[in-house]
């Protein structure tokens, strides 16, 4: 395809062409079974293993502390539903935040059905969770706190290792999706004392239906697929060898170029926010300007609606997404900017811009010349804008 | 989510964007928190509808549906302007995904907001035509499990 600006990173990413190049002898060549004891299943087996060191290395885990998924919703239906049935007996109640993504929250009210307690927290104005709030929210039946490493909408990033060592202390089991955050930010599970961490590869340059779970040594967890053998009786199923050697060559490559690339994207992201910002009046940036993922930009467009936005950019090849009740085939916005507080038509004019490793400064410049003219013209046709210029002029008299 | 070719046109080149001065009647409807908002002007002389405009707040489904609802009251009669109807709109523009049926219902109650407004200043009673409700929420279900 010619002439696509690809401006949703945070959805989806393109593979590497050289992550898909590793991948392709897992295709073809070594197809074996990991699980069978011939040559080509044994290519399988131990392409499965490196993998499954890159990924460890990749947040300074042991190896035997990943466990591959078919991506990041697994992952977080695995610890959350895993560790309540594990723990069960030492108490019912749950933290997670009000913003998870849905992976996380639409798994916390199939728990509440099954007799736990969940506290949605909320999360400040900036969109990352007062740690008072935290504190105060742990009871003695607390078995497990869940909180998102950074949002996908707004890219808040959460005080993780603080949360961390606040579990830690208290005997509390912590879960983090890092869906968002691996490959993009520095993650140390160690150091950050995190129990369970959720990933997919394909919001790092990996393919699509992969992930993991991270799960510390120690840690109980009962399986959620069951069946054969496989990651050691946890998890069933033969393993997607090309996936998984995929995903652990594309985490490899983001990781080692991480501080660079993520200073790069930060540097561009700045530049389109502010000059969002100071090009369309009656905008507003969603989400922390400080504690941000490098490529997350989320705009608020007053008196606009968000799908219109995103068709009016997909006429010149841009692809976006946005909070809008439209795009989510409900009548309700976006739970996470209801949640910093913003007034529902607010919410529906929001654009979220999420940039990645292939994005140029020339594509920024070209959003920064194309974006105005979009606002304006929708604005032109809003009954909203009009009844505020109305209101504004008679204000002056 | 795809739109048809005739939504996308409508949404690109919308026909009537605009206001009228001096209307004979202005309906509003819908609401901005569940992101959709038209606003109709209508322009009758000797019982037709001689023009029609309108301003959208919302989605590419609720423009085509106003600018397609639009074009299709001009040159109608009071009476046969109540016979365009959501079902009359969606089909016009070959049909809308099933979570966009509501704006075809919010383009039908903004036409008959605009009667309403023009009947009420002009102290007639239009056959047929009911009080506009505030909230069409509720009406847009009944509408879907059509």
């Amino acid at each position: 395809m010619e002439n696509v600006i690809y401006f949703d990173n945070a959805a989806t990413t393109k593979v590497r062409p050289e992550v898909f190049e590793q991948m392709n002898k897992y295709f073809s060549e070594s197809y074996g079974n990991g699980s069978s004891i011939y040559k080509i299943a044994r290519e399988s087996r131990k392409a499965i293993e490196q993998s499954r060191e890159k990924v460890a290395a990749a947040i300074n885990a042991d190896k035997n502390e990943v466990f591959f998924t078919a991506g990041g919703s697994e992952s977080d239906n695995w610890a959350l539903k895993g560790v309540a049935e594990s723990y069960s007996s030492k108490g019912k109640h749950i933290i997670t935040l009000s913003i998870e993504h849905h992976a996380v929250l639409h798994t916390c009210q199939f728990l509440e059905t099954k007799g736990f307690e969940v506290t949605y927290l909320p999360v400040e104005e900036d969109g990352i969770v007062d740690i008072n709030k935290l504190k105060a929210a742990i009871r003695d039946d607390t078995i497990l706190i869940s909180v998102m490493f950074a949002n996908n909408e707004i890219g808040s990033v959460q005080p993780i290792e603080e949360i961390g060592k606040i579990a830690r202390q208290k005997g509390i089991i912590f879960h983090t999706d890092a869906v968002q955050a691996v490959g993009h930010i520095p993650i140390d599970v160690k150091a950050m004392n995190i129990d369970l961490l959720s990933m997919s590869a394909h919001k790092f340059y990996g393919p699509k239906g992969i992930g993991a779970l991270y799960i510390r040594k120690g840690i109980k967890i009962t399986p959620l697929i069951h069946g054969g053998a496989q990651e050691k009786n946890r998890r069933a199923g033969t393993e997607n060898v090309p996936a998984i050697v995929g995903m652990a060559a594309a985490l490899e490559l983001t990781v080692k170029d991480l501080n660079e690339e993520s200073a790069r994207l930060a540097r561009l992201r700045d530049k389109l926010i502010d000059g969002i910002l100071s090009s369309i009046p009656y905008s507003r940036l969603n989400g922390s300007r400080e504690k941000r993922l490098p490529g997350n930009v989320n705009i608020s467009f007053e008196f606009v609606e968000g799908e219109s936005i995103l068709l009016l950019l997909d006429m010149k090849g841009i692809c976006a997404s946005s909070g809008s009740a439209c795009t989510s085939g409900s009548l309700d916005p976006s739970h996470v900017l209801l949640a910093i507080g913003l007034p529902h038509e607010k919410a529906h004019g929001s654009l979220r811009l999420s940039l990645g490793m292939f994005n140029t400064e020339q594509e920024v410049d070209f959003i920064l010349k194309e974006l105005p003219p979009i606002i304006s013209r929708l604005r032109e046709m809003s009954p909203l804008y009009e009844d505020f210029l109305k209101n504004s002029k008679s204000d002056v008299k | 989510m795809n739109y048809s070719e005739k939504v996308m046109d409508h949404f690109m080149n919308p026909r009537n964007v605009g206001e009228i001065e001096d209307a004979s009647g202005v309906g509003t409807v819908g609401n901005a928190k569940c992101g959709d908002i038209m606003k109709v002007y209508l322009k009758i002389e000797d019982g037709i509808v001689i023009d029609a405009k309108f301003k959208t707040f919302g989605c590419g489904a609720a423009v085509a549906t106003s600018s397609m609802a639009t074009e299709m009251i001009k040159g109608k009669t009071i009476q046969d302007s109540l016979k365009i109807t959501n079902k009359a709109v969606m089909e016009a523009l070959d049909g809308l995904p099933p979570v966009k049926v509501h704006c075809s219902c919010l383009a039908e109650e903004a036409l008959h907001a605009a009667l309403w407004d023009y009947a009420k200043k002009n102290n007639i009673v239009i056959e047929g035509l009911k009080e506009p409700v505030d909230d069409i929420s509720e009406h847009e279900n009944i509408a879907q499990e059509d």
